[in-house]
């Protein structure tokens, strides 16, 4: 059975997410086709097909796909995916927006997440807040899968050398349109990709107290995240939100200062190999995941580890 | 215009979910229910619409047992003129739930459907994007914004990298996010008017879509326990343990 991996990308590369994705697809067994779908997409297209263990590389150029709009991109999966046994997605915002609509399609169940495969038809995902790990049974044909990357090894970016080939005609559901977007400029590392993560939360009382994090983080090379009540309060960006409903992140280390530690913000970043919790509350939840606890207020710990470090 | 809402029974979300000790199946015994906070913010954006004069009616869908009917009577009380309950005592899987609320759809012709990103107990995020690819319409998913103008709907959405908008045209699907609105409590007057509001009560065999699951459960099981670790006494400890014990910076 062949499976086809949907690329994350900008057009002009491949975003991390796809190398875990195509790890998911290497666990699951059997040619591996990534479908790289974009507008002037030529150079994520090659640099798809060095992938390691990719043996195709598809690429639907067309203005319909140039800002990834579902309802133009599923249209053309479901005609390509067709004859594929599964087909993939990292569960990223893109992925999560897409892949549904392609399983609908196609009258198949989608399996949202997965963090483990146990066969080819057989997966585990995490259900209630991660509280509890599901292992579900698809009796469907084709399987569609969005796949949690933090649960899979990335397979290496170079090595491959697959064929390149165009694909699919240009669907334009013609019923939605890209207007604009915002994005957060950052030269820290992707918080999902990153080996350290420093998140802060409603302790950090506003957002200019978080600069003492951006410090912090750049002596490291981390990325910072933070709670839903700090984003809630104005004080960082939504895309900075860790858990259950944010990202999920399972970094070498994963500072948390400043968050008590509720289930919601817990299923984010609980598979983190260390986990430190800088909070004044010795009762704070978060110290019970927390292999190192410091009982601090944080305005005198974080200057301090800054100095330390 | 009519807006249509789908709202989910769910465990509380402040409830920590167990699975039960044979693995079957997570024990939901005694547990408090109640409405997914995704579909609140679903039903407090369709009121704050009619609240604008934009819509003219805003329709509450459940999909479940009988006793959820005390979701749809929650989103009345929020504002919601009307209830639909789809009863069934099986498990709706996302794609059988999309297929019902598209025959509702059908029926009811709303020009816009707002449902919740993802239910807190699935944690699918599946259901809006099957129903608006089923009824051929476009959708603005994980909304932190909505305005509409005119036959057209914008839609800002949070995104991995952060905000994007898309302009859709209605008839159209929106999934919310957190940040889209605050719900507002139900007040005592209008919980018991949200009593006599009309609650129709139809089957999936009426509305003739099969719900068979497509995925099966083989077991549950609690993820790998976290140890709690140590509590270091200061900063000097800490970088330590990090740096000789740990060897993570
Ligand atoms: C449907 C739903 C989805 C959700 N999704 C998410 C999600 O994805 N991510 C998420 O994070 N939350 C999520 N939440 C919210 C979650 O339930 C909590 O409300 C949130 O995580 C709390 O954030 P916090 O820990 O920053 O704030 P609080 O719970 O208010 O904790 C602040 C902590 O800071 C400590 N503190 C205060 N001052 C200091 C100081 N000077 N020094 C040291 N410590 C200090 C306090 O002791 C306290 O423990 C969700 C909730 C719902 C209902
Ligand atoms: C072991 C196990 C046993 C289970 N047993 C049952 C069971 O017996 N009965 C059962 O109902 N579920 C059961 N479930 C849960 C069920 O499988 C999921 O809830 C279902 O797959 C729907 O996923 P979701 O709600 O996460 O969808 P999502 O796609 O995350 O939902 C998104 C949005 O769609 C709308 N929506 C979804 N479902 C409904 C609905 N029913 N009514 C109205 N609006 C809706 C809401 O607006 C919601 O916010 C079980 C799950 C497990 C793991």
């Amino acid at each position: 059975m062949s499976i086809l991996v949907l690329a994350e990308h900008d057009n002009a590369s491949i975003k991390g997410a796809t190398l875990n994705t195509v790890a998911a697809a290497k666990a699951i067994g059997g040619d591996i086709a990534v479908l790289v779908a974009g507008e002037g997409c030529g150079a994520a297209a090659e640099a798809a097909a060095k992938i390691d263990g990719v043996s195709k590389v598809l690429v639907a150029d067309n203005a319909a796909y140039g800002h990834q709009l579902a309802e133009n991109v599923s249209l053309l999966i479901a005609e390509v995916g067709k004859d594929y046994g599964h087909i993939l997605a990292p569960a990223t915002t893109t992925g999560k927006n897409t892949l549904p609509r392609v399983a609908a399609l196609l009258d198949v169940a989608q399996i949202s997440e997965i963090t483990s495969v146990e066969s080819a038809d057989t997966f585990q995902r995490p259900i209630y807040a991660g509280n509890v790990i599901a292992t579900v049974q698809s009796s469907d044909a084709i399987k569609v899968i969005t796949v949690r990357t933090t649960a899979f090894d990335a397979v290496a970016a170079e090595g491959g050398s697959a064929a390149v080939e165009a694909v699919g005609a240009a669907h334009d559901a013609g019923t939605s349109s890209w207007v604009g977007e915002e994005l957060a400029k950052s030269d820290r590392p992707e918080l999902t990709a990153a080996d350290i993560v420093i998140s802060g939360g409603r302790g950090m009382q506003n957002g200019d107290n978080f600069s003492m994090l951006y410090a912090l983080a750049d002596k490291l090379g981390a990325a910072v995240g933070a709670s839903r009540a700090a984003v809630d309060a104005g004080f960082v960006p939504n895309d900075m939100q860790v858990g259950q409903t944010g990202k999920i992140v399972a970094p070498n280390l994963y500072v948390a200062v400043g968050i008590s530690g509720a289930i919601q913000h817990l299923a984010g970043m609980k598979d983190s190999k260390v986990i430190v919790a800088i909070n004044k509350d010795e009762d704070a939840p978060i110290f019970q995941v927390a292999d190192y606890g410091l009982v601090a207020d944080l305005f005198e710990a974080v200057p301090e580890l800054d100095k330390a470090l | 215009m009519k807006v249509l809402v789908a709202v989910k029974r769910v465990v509380d979300y402040n409830v920590k979910v167990r699975p039960k000790s044979d693995g079957t199946d997570v024990d939901l015994n005694n547990v408090k229910m109640a409405i997914n906070p995704f579909c609140e913010i679903a039903v407090e954006e369709a009121v704050r619409l009619k609240e604008k004069g934009v819509a003219t009616e805003v329709i509450a869908v459940s999909i479940g047992p009988k006793v959820a009917q005390e979701q749809i009577r929650t989103a009345l009380a929020l504002g919601a003129d009307r209830g639909i309950l789809v009863e069934s005592d099986a498990e709706i899987q996302p794609l059988a739930a999309a297929k019902l609320l598209k025959a509702i759809v059908d029926k009811e012709q709303p020009q816009l459907v707002i449902l919740g990103k993802q239910a807190i107990d699935g944690d699918n995020n599946q259901t809006g994007q099957m129903l608006a690819a089923l009824a051929g319409l476009p959708q603005g998913t994980f909304a932190s914004e909505v305005g509409v103008e005119g036959e057209q709907v914008s839609v800002t959405r949070e995104i991995d990298g952060g905000l994007q908008t898309v302009k859709l045209n209605l008839p159209a699907v929106v999934t919310t996010d957190l940040r889209l609105n605050e719900p507002r409590y139900a007040s005592l007057p209008n919980i018991m008017k949200a009593k006599k509001k009309p609650l129709d009560t139809l089957t999936p065999d009426e509305l003739g879509v099969d719900v068979a699951p497509r995925l099966k459960t083989l077991k549950v099981e609690p993820p790998a326990e976290r140890q709690a670790g140590i509590k270091v006494a200061d900063v000097a400890e800490l970088v330590a343990k990090l740096k000789n014990e740990a060897k993570v910076i």
